[in-house]
């Protein structure tokens, strides 16, 4: 006769649970083999892009852009009038860049970017989104109350700075190109590009520092 | 809202979501305007219940914005999927420790 002793049941089934994959785990990895089953995308290229994403592409292109508009006013007429051809022309290629336009800030703009529908960004040159903007206070005060946004960031913008928010699209991404900081004559392409930072091509940073 | 640097993944299956969104993007599944219109959707439906604003909120609006779209333009309905996870939960149940855990032969194809 079988014996049957709960407390065994529930340990072996705690174990096998324990094992198992989180929810969205799960669902992922049901969702990622069906659509390879169906010829859709291959594992590879599911590896390729986690792995050019999520580790090497960073904020590095982006900031080499804005570094490279510093030093060559030619670079920089092309990038603000036509930004995809511009980062084309290094060689980034990428789905983000198809459509991209860079707006620069001056003594009396400064530009903030926002995606207000859901979380649209530059990946290709400016790496992984941060969590806070594809948060829901972001993409509604960024709007509403910019300045009080860029405080909160550590950004305080003199009275007689405009602010402009540019909301993005799926169509549409943008770069903000920040100004160069006092005191980085001479410096090169590798080292100007060490100085700017992600956020500041996101618009939540400003005043971008010169090495001590 | 947080300020503070937080990691843009908390697990791995979050970048796994988003390669999985924006390759089938790129292979014409569907377009960026969709793309968008779906997960803004999702994630307005999460802020009218007052669910919290996480990075793990935001992965999950990723997650049914791609269940909605590979349903609506490659066929995979809620029953495919709860077929191919069961298929998964198996596989996971009956791997050892440490063995790379892979579907049954006939756990793929036209289960």
């Amino acid at each position: 006769m079988t014996t049957f002793d709960s407390d065994e049941a529930a340990h072996v089934h705690r174990h096998l649970h324990s094992h198992l994959p989180s929810d969205p785990a799960l669902r992922v990895r049901t969702l990622e083999s069906l659509v390879v089953d169906k010829g859709l995308v291959t594992t590879q290229d599911l590896d390729s892009w986690i792995e050019l994403y999520a580790g090497q592409v960073g904020p590095h292109r982006g900031a080499e852009v804005v570094a490279r508009s510093w030093l060559d006013p030619e670079f920089r007429a092309r990038l603000l009038a036509d930004a995809a051809g511009a980062v084309r022309d290094l060689g980034y290629h990428g789905h983000a860049t198809g459509h991209l336009k860079a707006v620069e800030n001056t003594d009396t703009q400064h530009n903030l970017v926002v995606c207000t529908l859901c979380s649209c960004y530059p990946f290709a040159l400016l790496g992984m989104s941060p969590a806070w903007y594809k948060s829901a206070a972001y993409r509604a005060r960024a709007v509403r109350e910019p300045r009080k946004v860029l405080a909160e960031f550590g950004v305080e913008l003199p009275e007689g700075v405009a602010v402009r928010v540019w909301d993005s699209t799926a169509e549409l991404r943008y770069l903000v190109v920040p100004q160069r900081p006092a005191g980085t004559e001479g410096m090169d392409l590798a080292g100007l590009t060490a100085l700017v930072t992600r956020n500041s091509m996101i618009g939540t940073d400003r005043d971008l520092k010169a090495p001590a | 809202m947080t300020l503070p640097e937080q990691p843009v993944f908390d697990e791995p299956w979050q970048a796994q979501a988003l390669a999985l969104a924006e390759r089938l993007k790129q292979a014409g599944l569907f377009s960026p305007t969709e793309w968008a219109e779906t997960l803004g959707a999702e994630r307005a439906r999460q802020a009218a219940l007052g669910l919290p604003d996480t990075n793990t909120a935001y992965f999950e609006a990723v997650l049914v914005a791609l269940e909605a779209l590979t349903e609506r333009h490659a066929g995979i309905t809620a029953a495919d999927r709860a077929g191919r996870r069961a298929a998964w939960e198996r596989a996971f149940a009956h791997t050892p420790h440490g063995k790379p855990v892979l579907l049954g032969a006939g756990d793929h194809g036209s289960d």
